[in-house]
């Protein structure tokens, strides 16, 4: 860590270094573009993991993750202060350097009304555009009289706006437009069958060429990490179950992990491998899942029906051991709730029995008959420069050949103890990522016999203080969800309620490339990419 | 063989007595008489197809299908009957709405046509003209119109998008399909439905005419999916992209009746194909096989007839319940680059297998 | 004219909790009356109805999950005849609200809601539906999509599981088979109320 600091100094002296488990410096604002652009081009910071809004009360500024993949994976974070402009706060966007920062940044400017300058395209990304103040904000006026429930439709927002900084350092307003007038416009969502949840896109389609496509999201945004602030540490755990309800284990084994590193709790061994299982168990259901939407959105209803019988089976074991079929409410902080119901074991072999079976019948069912190779082999092409710059992790971003397992980086639980093979790709469309999907259920089934025989005995929870105050200080942890590598954010001041919680959902990032994977291809496309790139709503929206 | 002719000679003569030998208005009284029935047919027929449909596409993906209404859910298209007619039908602010409300009509009514031209049973016929053959091609294009009507009056994006893409489909399907006929028409040397039957009396055409012929079935077969827009070739209602296609805007009976010609020109193009293909309403005849032929004949030919047909509807069927749905190119290039080359060359092939005499 | 109670097939009474709502609903039905001939056609249409609901694919979040799970082959809601999903709100009976709905969705669920051709109902499915759930003091969360729509049944649940769902729908056919079609929800009425406040619209919808 002391040579990466070595490095951060030689290309910016003026870094003030913060204590904390990871490492974080301070950046002027004026500088910052230059840093970042020197973080990126010299030490290989090629993948921006998280931009986190911030706000201190006395000041306002954004915490940026950034991941060297060359670099076995190091990670370093940078905090940026917000500089004023009379009433106007603004940082310089980061857009130009990692893609993946235009959503990020529009998110931080709807929650904390900080400006990007020099971001294309600033306008609200999760409130309707009329709304009033910004919520994340600590000083944010909650009265219902000032954003009633409106029942009036809202405008479609054409008109997109860039603010620049000029020679006295005021902020100028630059309009732009976002489709001309003549655009044949058409309006996928929010309720549409295809785009799995309320999401909606706006496509300029030329004939049926999608020229251009508009991410209008939102429509399910619940504000869970302002919830998250007003809430103990047990309570606001069952967010995660409801944010990426296919990968709920996994996000809650994230906010869990995040939570005991703060803590500095030891997990028992059999709460470990049990988290593991259930992981994988999670993975196999949401793959299925996947696996179904994809053949249903490419109209071959039949395999969608195959795919749902054995998730059916997974739901089984989740039902007998945690009590639910969905949103299981299963890990706690220091381990898991319960203990694994007496069939478990053998429930999981009667499913790992029959998995490679029903994979060759999946595969002849949909991916192998020739229709449907043809409607997705070379669709939405994502080339891995780009799945990198996009930060596109997960089966999608292996689709693109690029190694981005979180659980191969940065081992977690007991995963450094088992076997498994990182699936990777190169066709880099919708086929490989599908492809990448169904062989990660192999790698799964892989990962849960050689757990199964080898459940140890012993606690399935650690010694937890009943009230859980987590020291001052901020902690960042990632873990590979279904769809990609799902990041906790907590900051705590040393209270019972954490000061600020940000979740970053591989989804949020999964959705920006829909205008890259789109273009140029035609509506029915639409669907396909959005059904490979396998996003689920309430994910990106939170 | 049974000939119901002889039932509607009586009944003819018997009307005629009843009138007093006007024979204009027994022909009226006649043609009121087969109008209702041809209604009661669709009707009946339509909902039973949809319960067909509903059934099989259960039986594929390990379900049971309807089974609460009525034993083993009889009665469920009967429920969805009464709930479509008390539908409230919406007509919006800004639709064409002559056309709007003409484009149902307008694809109910060709399809009725259509129907009124199958052979249904040994003198069992409707209307038989010696170019009976071209005139259910012809009808079958009005259908068409109807569909382009209702997505453009609609002033819906997506029925707009589901119409084009309809009207490029139709189009060029129509092709290969009137093509793929034209081979049985060769071999057959007539365009008159009921000489068509007569003259597989001895063998099918698929028999008869063996590697064109059977070419030509496949062909046809395929042709046939695209013409009734179901799936793979269901790209004008696509329910994953657009919505409903061209009759996102219809609600009500409106909706009803796209639904239910959907469906019965399912099973006008399998009587099609059983026509053309595996000889109507004649049953399996094996030449030399006398004993054979006559317990055939037992059964009666309206029963041939209905069952040929839904054997071609469960094939066609089964491919929309497993095939993921083609793209518009695909589509398109798969017609125009191999489907119509095939089967001129198999029009060529049939030509010279009816010239040298190679069929049987 | 006798009591209706919405029999359902193979349920009896009993194993239904909330007869005393169906009850209050039938007593109300009745004494406002209905001669016996269109009482008759009633049951025959509200049987149809009843028996024919078709679901509008419409689901904001793991409700939305379940539900495709009611559809899957192990609980397979075909065989109720509620199987075929429309996609096109004009064509459906009923709206199944799955999930939160959210400051920015209210407005197009009750859109959606404006779109469906009548007889329409409406099913609250899940907490966040029913009250706003978990997320009920969130900023920008609609506490229950009462507050928008007219809501016939409520499934609570978290999501609900696929019986909890078979349930709520069989209380929705037990509460058609009491409604009544004729008089009850009449279009004509509303209509007239509609132009009443907008006569400019007359002769150009309908």
């Amino acid at each position: 860590m002391s040579d990466l600091k070595d490095k951060i100094l030689k290309i910016y002296p003026a870094a003030q270094f913060e204590d904390g488990q990871d490492l974080l410096f301070s950046v002027e604002e004026k500088d910052w573009l230059k840093v970042a652009t020197l973080l990126k081009n010299d030490l290989g910071f090629d993948v921006l993991t998280a931009v986190v809004g911030m706000d201190w009360k006395e000041n306002r500024g954004v915490i940026y993750y950034l991941t060297a993949t060359a670099r076995n994976w190091e990670m370093v974070s940078v905090k940026v202060l917000a500089a004023k402009s009379g009433d106007d706060e603004y940082i310089h966007s980061v857009t130009s350097l990692w893609k993946v920062a235009n959503f990020q940044e529009r998110e931080v400017y709807d929650m904390f009304g900080i400006k990007f300058v020099g971001h294309p395209d600033m306008r609200r990304f999760f409130l309707r555009n009329d709304w009033v103040g910004h919520p994340l904000r600590k000083d944010y006026d909650a009265n219902p009289a000032l954003n009633p429930i409106r029942l009036e439709e809202e405008t479609n927002e054409d008109d997109t706006r860039t603010y620049e900084v000029d020679a006295d350092g005021k902020l100028v307003e630059k309009p732009g437009k976002l489709f001309e007038k003549n655009e044949y416009v058409v309006n996928i969502g929010p309720q549409h069958p295809s785009t799995h949840g309320v999401m909606r896109f706006r496509a300029s389609i030329d004939g049926e060429t999608v020229k251009k496509v508009d991410v209008v999201s939102g429509y399910i945004h619940r504000g869970i990490e302002k919830l998250s602030e007003g809430l103990g540490y047990p309570q606001l755990l069952h967010f995660t179950d409801r944010m990426d309800y296919m990968s709920a284990h996994q996000n809650r084994h994230c906010l869990c992990m995040c939570i005991e590193k703060a803590l500095g709790l030891e997990v028992p061994r059999r709460a470990q491998v049990i988290r593991t299982m259930m992981d994988e168990l999670m993975r196999i259901s949401s793959h299925l899942l996947s696996f179904g939407c994809t053949a249903m959105d490419l109209g071959a209803t039949t395999a969608f029906f195959y795919g749902f019988r054995e998730r059916e089976q997974v739901l089984d074991i989740f039902e007998k051991t945690c009590g639910a079929r969905m949103s299981m409410n299963y890990n706690v902080i220091g381990g898991v709730i319960a203990d694994l119901h007496p069939d478990f074991v053998k429930d999981v072999k009667a499913l790992l029995s029959i998995m490679p079976e029903r994979l060759k019948e999946y595969h002849k069912v949909f991916s192998g008959n020739l229709i449907a190779k043809n409607r997705l082999v070379g669709v939405g092409m994502l080339k891995k420069e780009d799945a990198i710059n996009y930060a596109i992790t997960g089966p999608s971003g292996r689709g693109s050949n690029w190694s981005c397992d979180c659980r191969k980086k940065h081992p977690y639980a007991v995963y450094d103890e088992v076997q498994f093979d990182e699936v990777l790709l190169d066709g880099c469309d919708s086929y490989s990522r599908y492809m990448v999907r169904m062989k990660e259920i192999e790698q799964s089934c892989r990962i849960l016999e050689q757990l199964v025989d080898r459940i140890p005995e012993g606690d399935i929870r650690a010694q937890v203080p009943k009230i859980i105050k987590l020291p001052a200080g901020r902690w960042y942890q990632q873990v590979e969800a279904s769809r990609g590598t799902f990041g906790v954010y907590i900051e705590s001041v040393g209270e019972k309620t954490p000061f600020r919680v940000h979740f970053q959902s591989p989804c949020f990032n999964l959705v920006g490339v829909m205008d890259l994977c789109c273009s140029g291809y035609m509506i029915a496309d639409l669907i396909t990419i959005g059904a490979a790139l396998d996003f689920v709503i309430p994910d990106i929206d939170r | 063989m049974f000939d119901f002719g002889t039932w509607t000679s009586a009944f003819n003569d018997w009307l005629l007595g009843l009138v007093g030998n006007t024979e204009w208005l027994a022909v009226l009284i006649e043609c009121v008489i087969i109008g209702v029935l041809v209604l009661l047919t669709y009707t009946v027929l339509a909902l039973f197809y949809i319960l067909y449909e509903r059934k099989l596409c259960a039986w594929f993906q390990c379900r049971l299908g309807p089974m609460r209404v009525g034993k083993w859910g009889l009665l469920q298209v009967f429920a969805d009957m009464f709930k479509i007619l008390i539908k409230e039908l919406i007509c919006l602010k800004g639709t064409d709405r002559f056309l709007f409300k003409l484009a149902p009509y307008i694809i109910i009514t060709s399809s009725v046509v259509m129907l009124a031209c199958l052979p249904w049973g040994n003198g069992l016929q409707i209307i038989d003209w010696n170019i009976g053959i071209f005139f259910i091609l012809a009808v079958s294009s009005v259908g068409v119109l109807g569909i382009l009507l209702a997505g453009w009056s609609s002033n819906n994006k997506y029925t707009l998008i589901g119409a084009m893409r309809s009207g490029a489909q139709m189009i060029s399907y129509e092709i290969s399909l009137g093509l793929s006929l034209m081979t049985i028409v060769i071999l057959s040397g007539t365009m008159s439905v009921s000489e068509l039957v007569a003259q597989q009396e001895d063998a099918w055409f698929i028999f008869k005419g063996h590697i064109p012929a059977i070419i030509a079935f496949i062909i046809y077969v395929i042709t046939a999916t695209a013409e009734t827009n179901r799936g793979p070739f269901d790209l004008p209602e696509a329910e994953h992209e657009l919505t409903a296609g061209y009759h996102t805007e219809y609600s009500g009976i409106h909706f009803g009746f796209f639904y239910l010609a959907e469906y019965l020109n399912l099973f006008i193009v399998s009587g099609i194909a059983s026509l053309m293909f595996l000889g109507g309403w004649m049953p399996l005849h094996i030449p030399g096989w006398e004993g054979f032929n006559a317990v055939m004949n037992w059964i009666p030919s309206i029963v041939w007839f209905l069952l040929k047909a839904f054997f071609v509807s469960f094939v066609i069927i089964w491919f929309k319940w497993t095939f993921p749905r083609v793209r518009i190119d695909q589509m398109l290039s798969f017609e125009w680059k191999y489907l119509m080359p095939f089967s001129l060359a198999n029009l060529v092939l049939m030509t010279l297998f009816v010239a040298y005499g190679w069929h049987f | 004219m006798g009591m209706k109670e919405g029999k359902i097939k193979s349920m009896s009474r009993e194993d239904f909790k909330n007869n005393d709502y169906i009850d209050k609903l039938v007593e109300e039905l009745n004494a406002t009356g209905a001669n016996v001939m269109v009482g008759k056609f009633d049951e025959l249409i509200n049987w149809g109805v009843s028996n024919s609901l078709w679901p509008l694919c419409f689901g904001t979040s793991c409700c939305a999950i379940e539900f495709m799970s009611l559809g899957a082959a192990r609980y397979d809601m075909a065989r109720f005849g509620f199987e075929v999903a429309r996609n096109s709100p004009r064509q459906a009976d009923y709206v199944m609200v799955q999930g939160t709905i959210v400051h920015r969705m209210a407005p197009v669920m009750r859109r959606l809601y404006e779109q469906l051709a009548e007889p329409k109902y409406v099913i609250a499915c899940g907490g966040c539906a029913v009250s706003g759930g978990p997320f009920k003091n969130s900023y920008c969360v609609v506490p229950g999509v009462d507050q928008i729509l007219p809501v016939d049944v409520y499934i609570p649940g978290c999501p609900p599981r696929p019986e909890a769902m078979f349930y709520g729908l069989m209380q929705l056919q037990r509460k058609i088979k009491v409604q009544k079609f004729f008089g009850g929800v009449n279009r004509k009425e509303k209509i007239e109320e509609f132009f009443a406040e907008h006569p400019e619209e007359r002769g150009q919808i309908g």
